[in-house]
């Protein structure tokens, strides 16, 4: 397993999305109001939105195009749609937060 | 968890709708066993009658079917009867030696028929009336004989009657009182009730007491106490029920008339209760159904551990409809030394209304033949309503009058109940037809319970249907919730935020009970703009709460990419930002250049980290083209070149413009002016679209050519641009203070009405405040670009990308 480093914990924005790029895939990380941090795909399975740029309530984040609701947790579309994207595991050692692949 | 023993005792309307109450709240909590002395699931006694008179069978009238109690993995046991409770081991026992245990046990035995100790009651050919067997001995003794005669002359009586009417018995009701239905209705209604019954048939033996029932093996004929006699083939006994208690007194449970419960429903056993027909509370024992079902539900709360109301007891009242015959009663409706009445007597129509007073409330009423204004009256009663200063005979007439055909359920409003039986209001129902596309009373059944149980509401939910579904109705009449998160409307929430003074996003979610505790993408916007709305001066709008467009001030678009749309004020450029755009498209490779709808040019396909850098290059004003806000104000050439010009619409269209940009709105708001009625900015489909004509401006408002296809209605013609920017100042101000967030003026208008915009902008004052109050909110109002390109801080946080660096191999 590979393990990357892609911001300070701090620099990471409170209920705001960052979009990162790791080896081919374009990742949103989401800093929850718990603090706790989330990493998955950045694409909605419905049409390819960026999640990234969604708000934010509890652990999940409303796609700006269409409206989907999706788990930055276990990666999956709510009901009534279906779907899922990828998760990424993510690390923090020192403030730091790594995505790992 | 272990899940709790629950045995049911009685598989009847009170017991197994206490049980779907249970399941409302807890649905995986219990472990549920129902004893049902009869081979049926769980059918609607109260309509009993319908099937002896041969138009439904069993299934019509089943309430929960087999599937259900499978559904809800609840273990049935039907044709078999609880003989004996041990309450030191928690235990039942059946007369089939079944032996359960339970944790929580209920008992909803009912009531059994009041059989006569009469001489030859036990003689074949006398039947009670009480359950679907009952039936069946009528309807096969209909096959073989021809006279039957019910003693009886209350409701089951009546029942009883006309279905031996329709099996082609000739039918004689014996009642011991000189009026039927005594305990419904009072001598009048009585009477009317009588004469109709008659005509369709009957034949009445008042004031008569039975002596001795007389026959052979079976039953012959009557003898009564004034020494008449009749024949009789057939004896239905319809003189009353008792409550089953005879398990409960076996057991030591105590029992008065019925088994005696407290508040909660509870007997004087620990984990024992009784619900419906057989419990006694505060010494009434009820038979209707309504307030067996209030029973049940607070006896739900009870078991499941739920902080619950007290039972106080219930008013009753009846809606029955008796062999095609519309009847109401409730409260006190027999007139005494301490009341007056209104009455309204119609010999022609057969109709009969009563309205009892008592220091000035209503007390009782009896409504006979049009029963229409019963749920009003029955909430008059409940409410205790002061009625002193209502014209008394208003109350009747509100829909006796000839000329109005309008439903009495259209007149009463959300909060009144229209299923008695079952507490099922107005406003549940429409809300449940709109928000579920209900178009059937079965669906509102199913949905609702409304029309479930007695069926007598079934007009009133169909008139609600047609109304709601029809043109008329109006569905802001329908309370709607901001959306999932809170059951409070707009209107609610914003009173909430002014009386308690609240002040961010998460606080009005939290002090208002949120039940997402961060709300969603439909309620935080909206939040966020009725605080920045309320508190323009000190309101800090919140990134985390706005939409991408409105937190980036751009437009995405689906490739994640994003437009940008400078201002043009009235569509009107120059050279230099034309060259400035230009230039701008060259360095960032732009894909695509395109002229808006709105006149202005959008740069297509912009990078969101490149955002700041293009606005700073451009350094125009934002376009605001992604926004609720002012988008654009488009115009006609007008009277500087055109030559039909009566008006100079470019400069006023840049006047309005440079006045209102910046400002949110609910939704966003689309301007226009043309210079002459051909109308070349297309001002008729515009939120606020002005047309000049000779001598003066005409103002349409609530236009849209989009979405909600409408053309503008005119608010009024003024003389002097000063006078065009002053009203569209208070009609965006009261746009802004009443309209849902994300509400077009073209919807908001229809929903509150030109009238209502009109007298309040028409009126000096409230003119002269909105403009104040839009004015404060301009005030405050600052262009977003050129703040972020100033900020570098905004730029890191909402537009700079992460970027990776070193990995490391784990």
């Amino acid at each position: 397993m590979e393990r990357i480093y892609v911001a300070n914990v701090n620099n990471l924005p409170e209920k705001l999305g960052k979009s990162v790029k790791v080896r081919n895939y374009d990742i949103a990380l989401f800093k929850l109001s718990t603090g706790v941090i989330h990493a998955i795909e950045n694409s909605c399975p419905h049409k390819g939105g960026v999640l990234s740029q969604g708000i934010i309530s509890g652990k999940h984040v409303y796609c700006p195009m269409h409206n989907w609701k999706i788990c930055t947790e276990e990666g999956k579309a709510q009901k009534p749609d279906e779907g899922c994207v990828k998760t990424f595991e993510v690390e923090i050692k020192d403030e730091k937060v790594y995505v790992c692949l | 968890m272990k899940k709790k023993k629950l045995v049911l005792v009685g598989n009847g309307m009170a017991g197994v709708r206490c049980i779907e109450e249970i399941l409302k709240i807890d649905s995986d909590g219990f472990e549920i066993t129902i004893f049902g002395r009869e081979p049926y699931p769980n059918y609607n006694r109260i309509l009993l009658s319908t099937v002896l008179q041969g138009d439904t069978s069993i299934d019509d009238i089943t309430i929960n079917e087999l599937e259900w109690y499978e559904q809800h993995n609840i273990q049935l046991y039907t044709g078999e009867t609880v003989v004996e409770i041990d309450k030191e081991r928690k235990q039942v026992y059946t007369d089939k030696d079944r032996q359960i245990e339970y944790d929580e046990l209920i008992l909803a035995t009912g009531s059994l028929p009041f059989m006569l100790p009469l001489p030859g009651a036990d003689k074949e050919g006398v039947t009670a009336f009480r359950d679907i067997q009952d039936c069946q001995t009528m309807i096969e003794s209909a096959q073989q004989y021809r006279k039957a005669v019910v003693i009886g002359g209350g409701l089951l009586g009546l029942e009883a009657a006309r279905g031996l009417l329709n099996l082609g018995m000739e039918v004689d009701v014996v009642h011991i009182c000189e009026h039927l239905m005594e305990r419904q209705l009072d001598p009048t209604a009585s009477k009317m009730l009588q004469k109709e019954l008659e005509a369709q048939g009957m034949n009445f033996l008042l004031n008569k007491q039975t002596e001795e029932i007389f026959g052979s093996r079976r039953v012959e004929g009557l003898l009564f106490k004034d020494g008449s006699k009749i024949e009789a083939d057939l004896v239905v006994m319809a003189v009353g029920i008792r409550p089953n208690v005879q398990l409960a007194k076996n057991n030591g449970i105590q029992v008065n008339r019925g088994i005696v419960v407290n508040d909660y429903m509870q007997t004087d056993c620990p984990n024992i209760y009784a619900v419906g027909e057989c419990a006694e509370h505060r010494e009434i024992v009820y038979g209707l159904v309504a307030p067996l079902y209030e029973q049940g539900k607070i006896l739900a709360e009870k078991v499941c551990g739920v902080e619950s109301k007290k039972y106080e007891g219930s008013v009753v009242s009846t809606q029955l409809k008796v062999s095609g015959v519309d009847v109401f009663s409730a409260g006190d409706f027999l007139d005494n030394h301490d009341t007056n009445s209104i009455k309204v007597y119609d010999d022609f129509e057969g109709i009969y209304k009563k309205v009892v007073f008592r220091d000035d409330k209503v007390a009782g009423a009896v409504l006979f033949g049009d029963i229409g204004e019963g749920p009003k009256l029955l909430n008059m009663i409940n409410d205790r309503t002061d009625i002193s200063n209502l014209s008394k005979v208003a109350i009747l007439q509100d829909h006796s009058g000839g000329e109005s055909s309008k439903s009495a359920a259209l007149e009463m409003v959300n909060s009144e109940v229209i299923c008695g039986c079952n507490g099922v209001t107005k406003g549940e129902i429409c809300g449940a037809i709109v928000e579920n596309g209900l178009t059937t009373v079965d669906q509102v059944k199913d949905n609702t319970n409304a029309s479930r149980s007695c069926g007598g509401c079934k007009p009133l939910v169909q008139d609600l249907l047609e109304y709601t579904l029809g043109d008329e109705f109006d569905q802001s009449e329908i309370k709607e919730a901001v959306c999932g998160c809170t059951t409070l409307s707009r209107e609610e929430v914003i009173e909430e935020i002014k009386s308690k003074n609240l002040k961010f996003v998460k606080e009005i979610m939290n002090v208002l009970g949120w039940k997402n505790e961060e709300g969603c993408s439909k309620c935080r916007p909206a939040l966020n703009y009725y605080l920045g709305m309320l508190y323009p001066s000190d309101y800090e709008d919140e990134q985390e709460s706005r939409f991408v467009n409105d937190r980036l001030h751009a437009n995405i678009q689906k490739d994640g990419t994003y437009s940008v749309v400078p201002r043009m004020y009235g569509g009107v450029t120059n050279v230099t930002d034309l060259r400035k755009i230009a230039d701008v498209a060259e360095k960032y490779d732009v894909p695509m250049i395109k002229l808006t709808g709105g006149q202005r040019i959008d740069l297509l396909g912009i990078k969101k980290e490149d955002l700041p850098k293009v606005w700073a290059d451009l350094d125009m004003p934002s376009g605001y083209a992604y926004g609720k806000a002012l988008r654009t104000v488009k115009t006609c050439v007008g009277s500087q070149f055109c030559r039909f010009g009566t008006q100079d619409s470019t400069q006023l269209g840049i006047d309005l413009e440079k006045k209102f940009e910046r400002l949110n709105t609910p939704h966003k708001v689309k301007m226009s002016v043309s210079a002459c009625p051909r109308n070349c900015a297309e001002s008729g489909i515009k939120d606020v679209g002005i047309v000049g004509v000779d001598g003066g401006f005409e103002i349409y408002v609530g236009g849209n050519g989009g979405t909600h296809l409408r053309a503008g209605d005119l608010l009024c013609t003024v003389k002097k641009e000063k006078e065009v920017i002053e009203t569209t100042a208070a009609f965006l101000q009261y746009y802004r203070e009443t309209a849902t967030y994300l509400e077009r003026t073209s919807k908001w208008i229809e929903r509150i009405g030109l009238e209502n915009i009109r007298e309040v902008l028409f009126d000096e004052e409230n003119k002269k405040q909105l403009v104040a109050r839009i004015e404060e909110a301009l005030a405050h109002t600052k262009d977003p670009w050129e703040e972020i390109v100033k900020n570098q801080e905004i730029q890191e946080k909402l537009f700079r990308n992460l970027e990776t660096q070193t990995s490391v191999r784990a």
